[in-house]
């Protein structure tokens, strides 16, 4: 503990901490449309590509962060050009992803230096980010939430009613594009934390969790940014106390926030679930009570 | 510009090489029920489209509400074909409705009382008020059909647009929603485009048919269209409309398998059981 304490007063851990929260809130929000939309492979593709982008600004001698944005970004601009519709998005994804991929495995071969950076990326570096680092994260993030908080309610009307949302003149294809590329800079920044392998358990176990624990939505975007934000602050403590490394700790308290809230809060939804199969047990009897009448 | 909610005057719809429908004229008068029927594919769905204005026809003019077709005009309501939802959505019947209200402007949309009552009476118009807080998708397909109405309805349109809004719910649950359109209807003045694969439940309440089958269409009183002529022509093979029970039923020639008419569940036949 007082190790921790005095770990506090260094730069880098202050860094860290401002970075992660940026990163965390803007993960909270975007892992509750990932999940909604369901769109892990692509936040794996993004993630994946990220790699590839860091890794090819490696070899120039470039920020690796702005690598990493500039491969989720391209990511997702091919993925939206290739297949906005939701069918066949799947297929899509692993065809670009599987080529990006090879790239990177290309610029890491080619990287003469040491390949302590791509190692970073993979696993995570929070607690390595540089000053400069952080600015550009916080600018990237709060740029992030901005667009998000413009998009926020026709994006959450094209992700649950897309036929009416369409009716009522949403564009809703332009707002698939548009998610993807707020993926692609959620993804550029929790890497930074968790790394390109790890990413899912900050841009979809707080989504997963939140949905468990309300069915309002305004109150599961609250849940799901306050799950991030509790397992990116709690990894970076965790393993200042310890050594091991941030991304460790942030996996393991997601998938505990994800547990409590499916076993803990679980129940209670399948009361309610209960309730609703034997009303419709009842519409069934009644209507057949009634002299029902079968489609042909 | 007329009175007319909906005019379509020699319109043709094609997708690609294939023409959807052609030449298809249809005048709706202010408050008039219709029933758009026919067999799956026929589009049904697309005439729907097209007069919300997401689909362009490759000919003829289409006016609805005085002006051309724009998409999010706030004069339609529109009920589409039930979708299902995730069971663990987080998401609420009321928060469906409030879609409806202003779902489709940018931001973020914060709750604001004036727009809760509205949410909250159009819940009660459709009496939903007990499941509103629920999440969605562990409702019943009555439920949700309810929910959606009250989506449609909650801006006050002129207009509602409902595809096949009775598919796959029981007898009582399509006897609730019927009657929760015809009543809008009443109290409004509003006028109804109801798509649907069987007539009967609604028959009571139409007043014009459009029967789309095959890229033809006949269009006219049920009277006028549901005749055992008027079917043969648009189906090109011999049909007979029969009544019984006050029902309509509409059969082709027997063959192996019984009713034809290609698909036979997309006739509008209600056969009630021995």
């Amino acid at each position: 503990m007082d190790q921790v304490v005095a770990l506090l007063a260094y730069d880098f851990v202050q860094n860290a901490i401002a970075a992660g929260l940026v990163i965390a809130v803007v993960s909270g929000i975007v892992s509750r449309f990932v999940v909604t939309r369901n769109m892990s492979f692509a936040v794996h593709a993004l993630s994946e590509l990220g790699f590839t982008g860091a890794a090819g600004f490696i070899l120039l001698r470039l920020s690796p962060v702005l690598g990493l944005l500039a491969g989720t970004a391209v990511t997702a601009i091919f993925i939206g050009a290739l297949g906005v519709r939701a069918r066949g998005r799947d297929v899509v994804v692993g065809v670009v992803m599987a080529f990006g991929l090879g790239l990177g495995v290309l610029f890491i071969t080619l990287y003469k230096g040491y390949a302590n950076q791509a190692f970073a990326i993979l696993f995570g570096t929070i607690t390595g980010v540089s000053r400069g680092d952080v600015v550009l994260l916080v600018a990237i993030g709060l740029v992030t939430i901005a667009a998000l908080a413009f998009v926020y309610r026709p994006l959450t009307f094209a992700t649950v009613d897309p036929e009416v949302a369409e009716a009522r003149g949403v564009p809703v294809g332009a707002l698939a594009v548009v998610f993807l590329l707020i993926m692609a800079a959620a993804v550029a920044e929790a890497i930074q934390v968790v790394g390109v392998l790890l990413i899912l358990t900050l841009l979809i176990t707080p989504g997963a969790a939140a949905e468990r624990l309300t069915p309002r939505p305004g109150v599961a975007v609250a849940w799901s940014v306050g799950i991030a934000v509790f397992c990116v602050l709690g990894g970076i403590l965790l393993s200042l106390a310890t050594n091991a490394p941030v991304s460790v700790f942030v996996t393991s308290l997601s998938f505990a926030c994800y547990l409590l809230a499916r076993f803990v809060v679980g129940p209670r939804r399948r009361q309610l679930r209960a309730i609703h199969s034997a009303r419709a047990d009842e519409a069934a009897s009644a209507a057949v009570a009634s002299g029902g009448s079968a489609d042909l | 510009m007329t009175d007319l909610p909906v005019r379509l005057d020699r319109v043709t719809l094609t997708y690609g090489q294939r023409v959807i429908w052609s030449d298809l004229s249809l005048d709706v008068a202010a408050g008039a029920f219709v029933a758009i029927l026919g067999p799956n594919g026929s589009g049904k769905t697309s005439l729907l489209r097209a007069i919300l204005g997401l689909v362009t026809p490759s000919s003829g003019r289409i006016e609805v509400l005085g002006h051309a077709p724009r998409r999010g005009d706030p004069g339609i309501g529109y009920v589409p074909q039930r979708s299902d939802f995730d069971p663990d959505l987080a998401f609420r019947g009321r928060d469906l409705v409030r879609l409806g209200i202003d779902g489709h402007r940018w931001g973020f949309g914060l709750p604001h009382p004036s727009v809760r009552a509205q949410v909250a009476r159009a819940l009660a118009s459709v009496e939903a008020e007990t499941y509103a807080d629920a999440p969605i998708g562990q409702l019943s397909g009555g439920e949700q059909q309810r929910l959606r109405i009250a989506q449609a309805l909650v801006g006050d349109p002129r207009m509602l647009l409902c595809d096949e809004p009775l598919a796959n719910l029981d007898l009582r649950y399509q006897q609730t929603i019927t009657e929760l359109i015809a009543g809008w209807q009443k109290r409004t003045g509003g006028t109804v485009l109801f798509v649907t694969h069987d007539v009967n439940p609604v028959l009571h309440l139409v007043d014009q048919v459009v029967f789309v089958v095959n890229g033809r269409w006949a269009a006219g009183s049920p009277d006028e269209v549901l005749t055992s002529e008027r079917m043969s022509a648009l189906y090109r093979s011999h049909v007979d409309v029969v009544r019984v029970h006050g029902r309509i039923l509409v059969v082709g020639e027997s063959t192996e398998s019984g009713f034809n008419l290609d698909e036979p569940h997309h006739v509008p036949v209600a056969v009630e059981p021995h």
